[in-house]
């Protein structure tokens, strides 16, 4: 037995390293083409798109996200947005009323039924060529729709451009945590960019040609993650997803694990359904990377931690056993032990070593990442919240996402 | 629409990097485990050197005096590599290597508990050991715990000597032990104190009782810790 849980162990060590050297290869592949446009970016043609803020008891953050909205450096007449209230029990009706007023915005009331169905609303009603939605917790940087657009006017055949999406005012250590996943997350989803494999178009502010929803039908419920599922629709018809590293959106993070825990729960138990509602795309090569490396490279990882992390609880089980057992034969004498450091002690086993080369090209993509995002100090402390943190909770929500899975149950929103 | 065309040298010149990353784990492994293994075998060789000085000294001054009787090797000594021992064995797996050092670390504690003996015998002296016998061979959850016992009651008594043997070390002089005691596996954990032989689970108090009236042994204080 444990030689075979060592086999396991030794596979998904060796694929999580696999996985980051992919990614650190693909950055050398493409470094020279990460630019952060700085000054006014000016495009030749500017479109008219239509956003969709869908408001489900959003009464404290909407009307900020909507001035921001406002701010955005676009000509005001191309920029429509659709104010949509999707059966708010709170005041958000009564505050996205007062935004009649501007001649770019529309509201719209209508009965509870999921983000999904306030998105096909917009959709429904929107008539430009672009279309894009933006969650109301979040707030977008004034360049960023035109740094979007821009993706669009270089190429023809991009469908979708997702934004660089960063924690909003990080206030705790689980936000500073979540700020710096982020962060991290700013660079592996430019590198799934530059390889075609972009599995999610994140619902703050990604912009879609509307072309997307005319070939290929609105929004779905899809486990609650419709942003996921249209980004597989598109990969399984080859729509072109781009990611746009300097379109920055601020996003409000949850602030206590809990609520972090419930969210993360739907995205990753949307992942897994999703994955499994599309497993017919795996491994086949028309799909490209997104086919061989994102939907692989996330199964594997969900596996690895969920196993590493049973791993390390049989561990600890292990040493407080043995200091249970210490103290039922020898009471408080073992206190006596001496704590003198030995090097002799220190675990050389190779998996070690793996671990250590995994940790550094992570560490790797978050101060990268958190280049990209423009931070002051490129390195700081609160870089290491995000290890605890994570390390502690990530393997539980992916357990129970994998407990749901197979039970099919589906976690509630928030 | 796209043109999603895969990259498939990059996948193997990945993999090759992986692999190259894989091997690079395993060879700094190995490179640890041997020097580890050579930290062991220069102790135990320190302690094979200081035990031949001690019987030949012990030989050579013995017909004079009883004075100068030498000490033989530390006890902390012969601990610390038990318990290296025990580590490498559970962490650097169980290698041939590991194995022929816990025999030669067998035979250095019962040439050090002759030479105690005889030491005793001739000047009277009386040194304080047990004999343990326990094994790794199955498991043993009672030898887990007097072990844990045993190493308290060093650490309270650091003249006491404790020379542990595992029984399923295929070595004769621990094969002659077992014989001279009547130790079976069926028995273990066991000991031997002051002749006697005591089998199963012992505990703290009972045989720190039992030390001090065999050995009149001075338990150290946590005070005369602190000023060292």
């Amino acid at each position: 037995m444990a030689s075979i849980s060592n086999v396991i162990f030794y596979i998904l060590t060796f694929l999580s390293v696999y996985v980051q050297v992919f990614f650190f290869v693909t950055f050398l592949e493409n470094r020279k083409k990460i630019v952060i446009r700085n000054g006014k970016t000016k495009l030749g043609f500017y479109p008219s798109v239509t956003i969709v803020v869908p408001c489900w008891n959003e009464e404290n953050t909407v009307a900020e996200t909507v001035r921001s909205l406002l701010d955005l450096n676009y000509p005001k007449d191309k920029v429509n947005i659709f104010l949509i209230n999707d059966g708010s029990t709170d005041n958000t009706k009564n505050v996205i009323d007062k935004f009649t007023e501007f001649p770019n915005i529309k509201v719209f009331h209508k009965e509870n039924g999921g983000k999904f169905t306030a998105l096909n609303l917009g959709l429904e009603k929107s008539e430009t060529d672009f279309f894009g939605c933006l969650d109301a917790d979040s707030l977008v940087d004034p360049d960023a729709l035109v740094r979007i657009m821009g993706y669009f006017e270089k190429d023809a055949l991009t469908m979708a451009v997702a934004p660089a999406v960063v924690v909003h005012n990080p206030g705790n250590i689980v936000q500073k945590a979540q700020q710096t996943e982020y962060n991290m997350g700013l660079f592996f989803k430019k590198m799934l960019g530059f390889l075609g494999a972009i599995n999610v178009t994140p619902g703050p502010f990604t912009i879609f040609r509307k072309k997307v929803f005319n070939d290929l039908g609105p929004y779905k419920h899809a486990h609650s993650t419709e942003d996921m599922e249209i980004a597989y629709r598109m990969q399984k018809h080859n729509y072109k997803i781009e990611n746009c590293n300097d379109a920055f959106i601020y996003t409000n993070t949850p602030k206590t694990v809990k609520k972090l825990y419930r969210q993360r729960l739907r995205w990753i138990y949307g992942f897994l359904n999703n994955t499994i509602d599309y497993r017919s795309v795996l491994f086949r090569k028309k799909y490209g990377n997104f086919a061989f490396f994102t939907l692989p490279m996330g199964i594997a990882s969900i596996f690895s931690v969920s196993y590493l992390f049973g791993r390390i609880v049989y561990n600890i089980g292990h040493f407080f056993y043995f200091k249970i057992l210490q103290f039922r034969v020898v009471g408080f004498n073992f206190e006596m032990n001496k704590f003198d450091f030995d090097p002799f002690f220190i675990n050389t086993e190779s998996f070690i070593f793996m671990v250590v080369f995994v940790y550094i090209l992570v560490m790797f993509a978050i101060l990268f990442g958190r280049k990209m995002a423009q931070e002051r100090k490129v390195f700081s402390l609160s870089v290491l919240y995000f290890f605890p943190i994570f390390g502690i909770v990530a393997p539980v929500w992916f357990l129970k996402a994998i407990y749901n899975t197979i039970l099919s149950r589906k976690p509630s929103w928030r | 629409m796209s043109s999603n065309n895969i990259d498939w040298k990059k996948y193997v010149i990945v993999l090759l990097i992986t692999t190259g990353l894989f091997f690079t784990a395993i060879y700094l492994s190995n490179y640890f485990g041997d020097k580890k293994i050579n930290q062991l075998k220069t102790i135990q060789d320190q302690i094979a050197i200081d035990i031949l000085s001690s019987e030949t000294q012990f030989s050579l001054l013995s017909e004079l005096s009883c004075k100068n009787i030498p000490d033989s090797v530390f006890s902390s000594e012969l601990a610390e590599l038990g318990n290296k021992l025990e580590w490498s064995q559970e962490n650097l797996g169980d290698t041939g290597e590991v194995s022929y050092l816990k025999k030669y670390y067998s035979l250095l504690q019962i040439k050090d508990y002759l030479l105690a003996k005889r030491i005793s015998e001739r000047c009277g002296i009386k040194s304080a050991f047990i004999l343990y016998f326990y094994t790794t061979a199955e498991n043993c959850s009672l030898c887990k715990e007097e072990s844990i016992v045993l190493g308290t009651l060093r650490m309270k008594y650091p003249e006491l000597r404790v020379y542990s043997f595992d029984y399923s070390t295929d070595l004769s002089a621990v094969t002659s032990m077992l014989q001279i005691y009547k130790i079976k596996d069926t028995v273990l954990p066991a000991m031997v104190i002051d002749g006697e032989v005591l089998t199963g689970f012992h505990s703290l108090e009972s045989l720190e009782t039992r030390i001090k009236e065999s050995f009149k042994l001075q338990e150290i204080k946590p005070e005369a810790k602190s000023v060292e």
